[in-house]
């Protein structure tokens, strides 16, 4: 039987990067996701694994850190909250630009600035949108319960292999902070040599007669060089918006009105569904799992059928812009949020639902 | 079955502790848990809270505003959640810490005298357990068995042999908790 344990989000990210064999993590603390790297340091993984867990003076070293290690083939990672993931959005450009997997954790807190230390969703227009300089995107992913923080290292992991691409998994203060059950799988090896060789032959694992140089760079002088691989790099995303897109749905079969709504956000949301429910309203959710890819598609489908759409989010209104590409003037779009590090209530919600939509 | 319970009071009496135990304790009894603190730029002698949500089903929000159960171990507690404890609700509290005993008549109030029970067993630090056993005579919502794996699973290999003194906060909790008014 899977063992069943009591956990923070932010520890089971710790627990799960030792458990899939992550080779490094490297981070600075801060909250609300300082438990990340404590539980590293107190599960001392280096005398059973052997992963390097290291404390860098900054998260601008950190990234570079990870960058480093990427260009190894090795699977390593880093975490932060809000203000430490914008002193990273450099490094994260340059991986995307060298075509490095990694996977950055961003456990949002209030912003802008130094903002607060209790949750928030603002960072959803600097992580999804960009996060850095350039064309390209993060693949990003959104756990909503201590059982997600766990399982996504792993499938963030996959995914960043699989597309050498940044993978970041945006969390919030709630997600991070709270306990849950969860379930964890045996302990996984670190990969060898010889299966880093075979997953990433692109990586500077030391020259051989048989191939030529591996360059890992994310610099071209040349105009028509470098177009040619920002359109690779479109080749690459058009792939991942075909295959990756990934959400869940509550009630949504028979709804009338929907939320939109992801992380925490759409924990709380989905017991303000239930609220409307018992009302005789009939409510649905849907809770976009992979931010980017967005699923643009089943929004777009979903709002023929709906008198209207709220997104829900903990910041000023940022995923409702993706919301309203989706539904293209179909239905009525609406938003609710809170902001600086305060949390919606169920009730809160319902309320601002019945306003926007002129219901008793 | 689900129960929702904000746990309330100093920083350093065991509030986060009493509710991990709890949920601990429920896990052990197959049922679904959130543990949700407040958390910020806190210290101890400030106040402490933890929602701690049991349920047999799934849950949902992790954040909510009215409790099945209150228990409240110092004054600006009560002030803050008296209020929140839905009508038949349970609130617990610790007198000793209080200089305004509740006023809701809609709800079952009960007292427990955790630092008297603590000081018997002889170690303070057992106070949140004593605590425990008083909530869950009046709402036996976790099974005693299940409260011991649960607890064991919360305290260090190193300090094992507290186990015991623990086990025995909460067994006298749970025969001295004094219901004033039951609803």
């Amino acid at each position: 039987m899977a063992e069943k344990i009591l956990m923070k989000g932010n520890e089971a990210i710790a627990i799960s990067a030792i458990r899939n064999g992550v080779d490094g993590y490297f981070g600075y603390p801060i909250t609300p996701q300082s438990e990340v790297m404590e539980t590293l340091m107190k599960e001392r993984p280096w005398l059973t694994t052997g992963m390097v867990v290291l404390q860098a003076e900054s998260e601008t070293s950190s990234i570079n850190m990870i960058y480093g290690g990427a260009c190894c083939g090795k699977k390593v990672m880093t975490s932060s909250s809000s203000p430490g993931v914008s002193l990273m959005c450099e490094g994260i450009s340059y991986m995307a630009g060298a075509e490095l997997p990694c996977v950055v954790v961003d456990v949002m807190r209030g912003g802008p600035g130094l903002g607060t230390i209790q949750p928030s969703q603002s960072d959803y227009n600097m992580i999804v949108k960009g996060s850095g300089h350039g064309d390209f995107h993060n693949i990003v992913i959104a756990p909503a319960s201590a059982q997600d923080m766990y399982d996504f290292v792993d499938w963030g992991f996959e995914l960043a292999f699989r597309y050498r691409n940044p993978v970041v998994i945006l969390a919030d203060g709630i997600i991070g902070q709270m306990m849950e059950k969860v379930e964890m799988h045996e302990q996984k090896p670190r990969r060898t040599a010889e299966e880093i060789l075979r997953d990433a032959p692109w990586a500077t694992t030391g020259k051989p007669a048989s191939r030529p140089r591996n360059i890992i760079t994310s610099l071209s002088l040349d105009s028509d060089i470098q177009e040619v691989f920002n359109r690779k790099l479109a080749v690459k995303y058009a792939e991942i918006e075909a295959n990756e897109v990934k959400y869940t749905e509550y009630l949504t079969d028979d709804a009338e009105y929907l939320f939109v709504a992801f992380g925490c956000s759409s924990r709380i949301c989905e017991a303000a569904v239930d609220e409307l429910r018992e009302a005789g309203i009939r409510a649905g959710m849907l809770r976009p799992v992979t931010l980017y890819p967005y699923p643009f598609a089943r929004i777009e489908e979903l709002a023929g059928k709906m008198k209207s759409i709220m997104s829900v989010e903990l910041n000023l209104g940022q995923m409702v812009d993706d919301v309203r590409l989706a539904v293209k003037g179909t239905c009525p779009v609406g938003f609710y949020g809170r902001q600086g590090g305060n949390i919606f209530t169920p009730e809160e919600i319902t309320d601002a639902f019945k306003k926007f939509n002129n219901l008793k | 079955m689900k129960e929702e319970i904000i746990i309330a009071g100093f920083g350093g009496q065991g509030v986060l502790s009493l509710g991990k135990v709890l949920a601990y304790s429920a896990i052990m009894q197959d049922m679904e848990v959130t543990w949700m603190p407040s958390y910020g730029p806190e210290m101890r002698g400030g106040t402490a809270n933890v929602c701690v949500i049991l349920s047999d089903k799934k849950i949902g929000s992790p954040i909510v505003t009215k409790y099945d159960t209150a228990i409240i171990l110092n004054q600006q507690s009560m002030d803050k959640f008296e209020k929140t404890v839905k009508p038949g609700g349970l609130l617990l509290y610790d007198p000793s810490g209080i200089t305004r005993h509740p006023e809701r008549k809609d709800v079952t109030v009960a007292q427990i005298n955790a630092i008297d029970i603590a000081a018997n067993v002889g170690n303070s630090k057992v106070y949140n357990m004593a605590v425990l056993g008083a909530f869950l005579k009046l709402r036996p919502v976790v099974e005693m068995e299940n409260v011991r794996k649960g607890l064991a699973k919360c305290i260090p290999a190193r300090y094992s042999d507290l186990i015991a003194l623990n086990e025995k906060a909460i067994e006298e909790g749970t025969d001295s908790v004094l219901v004033i008014d039951e609803k």
